[in-house]
C-alpha cells in the first residue's frame, strides 16, 4: 500500500532528499493519524514539533537565521506532500510559514537576529492575524487599534477572526490600525502568545479540517513593545499583502495535495470494484472522470510551480499566485466531488476518506482571499487599475 | 565517551524478500534496502549517550557498496563518522566470519569505550553477531538491553528477555546490544541530511582492515544453506460455523491447540 510516489522535477539532490524525508514523515506520522484526528478534532501539536525538529517549519528562509534556504519551488512541494497525507497539517505548515514572512522580509537586522531563529527553529508555531468579524475580503477596513503610548509601546484593542492556530500558536503576526482609515493607517506587529490582554475564544466548529484550530483572538489593551513593530507605521498593509501573495502559493500546494489524495483513493477503488462483471475503471464513464481529475491536478501543480519559480527568480508573481490559488482550489473542489462519485455509495460514507476530502476542499476556496478576490486581483492586473 | 554502533543494511520488511537461486544468499539487488530499524534505535541510543557524556559516535557496517546509504542515514541522524568494510570476498560470510571481520574494523577506530549493536538483524536473525564480536574483542557483552545508562566507567543495562528483566552492569569498554523497546529513533533533520554529505566515511577493503581472505566468504563459511524453498501458502484453516455453540467450539479448538 501507500500512496504512489510522484515523479517530481527537483532542482537539487538536497531537494530530492528533503522530499524523501517528507514522504517518510507523511507516511509514518501523518497518514495513520489523520482520519481519527479529523473525527475528534484534536489539534496535533506534538506532530508539528516532530516536523519542526526535522526542519520543516523554516524551509524557505535564509540559513543564517535558522532556515533551510530552500526555494519556494521546493518548499511548496513539501507542503503538497504533507497536505496529501493530512490537509490540516499541510495548511498549518503553510500558515506558520506565512506568519514568519513579515519579519523575514521587512524586519530590521536586529529584529531578525533576535526572533527569527526561534520562529524557524521548529519548537514554536505561528499564526497570522488579519481578518476580523466584520471584514475578511476587505481587509483594509480592519478596526483593531494599536494606540501609541507615551513610552513608545502600543496598546492593542480589537478582535481578530478566523485565526488558524488561534490559542495554540506561540506568536502571531498582527495587523492593527495605528493611523487613520484605509490601508495606509495599518501597521504590522510581531506579538508573543501569552501577552497579557490577549486571549483566544473557543475554537470554531467547522465543516471540515476539524483538527486545525480556528478561533477568534481578542485583544484588550494588550501591550506590544515598539521594537515589535515590523516596518514603519502605516506600512503594515504592504507587509500583510506580500505575505498573502506567498501564502496563496501554499494554499494552492495544499489544494494539489488534497486533490491528489482523492485521486489516489479513487484510482485504487476503480481498479478493484466490479460492476456488470468488470472493474468499474474499465468503463469510459469512470476512467474519463479519473483522467480529467489527473489532468486538472497536474495542471494545477505546474501552475503553482511556475508562479513559485517566478518568485524564486525575484520576478513579480502576485498575479500568477492568484491564478494558481484560484485554479488549484477550484480544481480541488471539482476533483474531490468527482472522486466521491467514482466511489458511489462508498464515497459518501466515512469508511473512505473522500467525503472528508470533499468537505475539506471547500475551505481552500475561501481562505487567504476567496476565489472571488483572486479574480479581482487578476482582473485588476489585466485592466491595470 | 567514544561509541561505535554496528549497523546493517537490510531488505525493507515491507518489500518482498527472497534468496538468490544460485547460492541461496539473500537477494539484495531485488529488494528495497534500508538501515535496519533496530540499528536506528542503536544509533539513537548512542546519540543520547553522546548528548549526556560527549565523545564521538562512529557507525560501522560490513556490506556491499550500497550499504553506504545506511551509513548516510545514520550520519544524517547525527553520528559523526562512518567506516564501511566492503569487499567482494565477503559475500556469503556467516555470523562467525561477520563477527571476526567487524571486530577487526572496530580495531581501526581509536579509543572505543562502548560498542552498540541491535540484538537481532531483521534479515539474518541470527541474534549472535554482537556476542561474538564481544568474544573476539574480549569485551563484556550485555545483550537485549531495554535501558542503558553510563556512570563514570560503568555501563548499566536493563536486560529484557522472555524470562524476565535482569539488571546487569560491566566496566567499560563493553558491548551492548539493544532491543526493540529501547527508544523511539529520531527522524533525520533536513539539515542533518545535508551535513551528512560532508561527514567522513572511510571505506576499507579486506587488506586495509587486516582480514585474511581465506577466513571469510561463502566458500569458507562454517555453515551452508543447502536448499531453500518459499514457505507454502497458508491452507484454508478451520472454519467454525456458529450454530449456537460457536463460543464453546472455539474454546475447545484453542484448548486442543494448547493456546488456552
Ligand atoms: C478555516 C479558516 C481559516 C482561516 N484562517 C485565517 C487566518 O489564519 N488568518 C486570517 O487573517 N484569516 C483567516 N481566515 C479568514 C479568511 O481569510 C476569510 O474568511 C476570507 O478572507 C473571507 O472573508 P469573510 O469570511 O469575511 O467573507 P466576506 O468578505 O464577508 O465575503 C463574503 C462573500 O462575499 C464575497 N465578496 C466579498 N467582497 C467581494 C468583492 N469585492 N467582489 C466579489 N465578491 C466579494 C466573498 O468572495 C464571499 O463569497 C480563515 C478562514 C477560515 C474559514
Ligand atoms: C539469506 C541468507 C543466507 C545466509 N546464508 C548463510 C550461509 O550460507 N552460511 C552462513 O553461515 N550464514 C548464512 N547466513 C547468515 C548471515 O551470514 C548472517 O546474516 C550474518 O552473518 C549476520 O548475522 P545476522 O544478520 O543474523 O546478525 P544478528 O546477529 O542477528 O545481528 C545483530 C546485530 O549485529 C550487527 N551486525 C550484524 N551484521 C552486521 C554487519 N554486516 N555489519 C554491521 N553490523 C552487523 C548489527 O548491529 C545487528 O543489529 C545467511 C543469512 C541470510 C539472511
Amino acid at each position: 500500500m501507500g500512496a504512489p510516489v510522484i515523479d517530481r522535477q527537483l532542482p537539487t539532490d538536497d531537494a530530492a532528499a528533503l522530499l524523501d524525508l517528507t514522504r517518510d514523515l507523511a507516511t509514518r506520522e501523518l497518514a495513520p493519524r489523520a482520519a481519527e484526528a479529523e473525527r475528534t478534532g484534536e489539534f496535533p501539536r506534538e506532530l508539528f514539533r516532530t516536523l519542526g525538529r526535522a526542519g520543516l517549519l523554516g524551509l524557505p528562509y535564509p540559513e543564517e537565521y535558522g532556515g533551510s534556504g530552500q526555494p519556494y519551488e521546493v518548499y511548496l512541494q513539501v507542503v503538497e506532500e504533507l497536505a496529501r497525507a493530512w490537509l490540516a497539517v499541510g495548511l498549518g505548515v503553510s500558515v506558520h510559514t506565512l506568519s514568519c514572512h513579515g519579519l523575514a522580509s521587512f524586519g530590521t537586522e536586529e529584529q531578525k537576529r533576535r526572533w527569527l531563529p526561534d520562529m524557524l527553529g521548529g519548537e514554536l508555531l505561528g499564526a497570522y492575524c488579519l481578518s476580523e468579524p466584520h471584514c475578511g475580503s476587505d481587509a483594509a477596513a480592519l478596526r483593531t487599534r494599536a494606540e501609541r503610548q507615551p513610552d513608545g509601546d502600543y496598546l492593542v484593542t480589537g478582535t481578530k477572526a478566523w485565526i488558524t492556530h488561534g490559542g495554540v500558536a506561540d506568536f502571531c503576526t498582527l495587523l492593527a490600525r495605528t493611523g487613520g482609515e484605509g490601508a495606509k493607517g495599518i501597521s504590522a506587529f510581531l506579538v508573543e502568545a501569552g501577552t497579557p490582554g490577549m486571549v483566544a475564544a473557543p475554537a470554531e466548529r467547522k465543516m471540515g479540517m476539524k483538527s486545525s484550530v480556528t478561533a477568534q483572538v481578542v485583544f484588550d489593551r494588550a501591550r506590544v513593545a515598539e521594537q515589535r513593530r515590523i516596518g514603519a507605521e502605516g506600512e503594515g498593509f504592504g507587509v500583510a499583502m506580500a505575505a498573502l501573495d506567498a501564502g496563496r502559493l501554499g494554499i494552492a500546494a495544499c489544494a494539489v495535495g488534497l486533490a491528489q489524495a482523492a485521486l489516489d483513493v479513487a484510482v485504487e477503488y476503480a481498479g478493484e470494484r466490479t460492476a456488470f462483471g468488470r472493474p468499474i475503471g474499465d468503463f469510459q464513464g469512470v476512467s474519463f472522470l479519473l483522467a480529467d481529475a489527473a489532468a486538472g491536478v497536474e495542471a494545477s501543480r505546474q501552475l503553482y510551480l511556475a508562479a513559485a519559480r517566478r518568485k524564486d527568480a525575484g520576478r513579480p508573481y502576485a498575479t500568477q499566485a492568484a491564478m494558481a490559488k484560484l485554479v488549484a482550489t477550484d480544481t480541488c473542489m471539482k476533483v474531490t466531488t468527482d472522486m466521491v462519485q467514482v466511489l458511489g455509495g462508498a464515497g459518501y460514507v466515512e469508511d473512505y476518506p473522500v467525503e472528508r476530502y470533499m468537505r475539506e476542499a471547500k475551505v481552500l476556496q475561501i481562505v487567504e482571499g476567496t476565489n472571488q478576490i483572486q479574480r479581482l486581483v487578476i482582473g485588476r492586473a489585466l485592466l491595470d487599475r | 565517551m567514544n561509541i561505535v554502533v554496528l549497523v546493517k543494511q537490510v531488505p525493507d520488511t515491507n518489500s518482498e524478500r527472497r534468496l538468490t537461486d544460485s547460492d541461496h544468499t539473500l537477494d539484495r539487488a531485488s529488494a528495497d534496502v534500508v538501515l535496519d530499524e533496530i540499528n536506528e534505535r542503536a544509533v539513537e541510543e548512542a546519540l543520547r549517550l553522546q548528548e549526556a557524556h560527549g565523545g564521538e559516535v562512529t557507525v560501522v557496517t560490513m556490506g556491499p557498496d550500497s550499504a553506504t546509504d545506511a551509513l548516510r542515514k545514520a550520519l544524517s541522524m547525527g553520528a559523526d563518522k562512518a567506516v564501511h568494510l566492503s569487499d567482494a570476498a565477503l559475500h556469503g560470510s556467516d555470523a562467525v566470519q561477520t563477527a571476526r571481520a567487524l571486530a577487526k574494523v572496530i580495531g581501526t577506530v581509536e579509543g572505543v569505550d562502548l560498542v552498540l549493536a541491535g540484538n537481532e538483524a531483521t534479515d539474518g536473525r541470527m541474534g549472535a553477531v554482537p556476542a561474538m564480536v564481544a568474544e573476539v574483542l574480549g569485551l563484556p557483552a550485555l545483550t537485549h538491553a531495554r535501558k542503558v545508562e553510563v556512570d563514570g566507567s560503568t555501563v548499566r543495562v536493563e536486560r529484557e528477555t522472555d524470562e524476565g528483566v535482569a539488571f546487569v552492569e560491566a566496566a567499560l569498554p563493553a558491548l551492548v546490544s539493544v532491543g526493540e523497546k529501547i527508544n523511539e529513533p529520531r527522524y533525520p533533520s533536513f539539515k542533518g541530511i545535508m551535513a551528512a554529505k560532508k561527514k567522513p566515511v572511510t571505506t576499507l577493503g579486506l587488506a586495509d582492515a587486516g582480514i585474511d581472505a581465506a577466513e571469510v566468504g561463502l566458500a569458507n563459511a562454517a555453515t551452508t544453506v543447502v536448499e531453500a524453498a518459499p514457505k507454502p501458502p497458508r491452507s484454508g484453516g478451520q472454519k467454525v460455523e456458529d450454530a449456537g455453540d460457536g463460543g464453546v467450539r472455539i474454546a475447545e479448538f484453542l484448548a486442543a491447540q494448547k493456546l488456552i
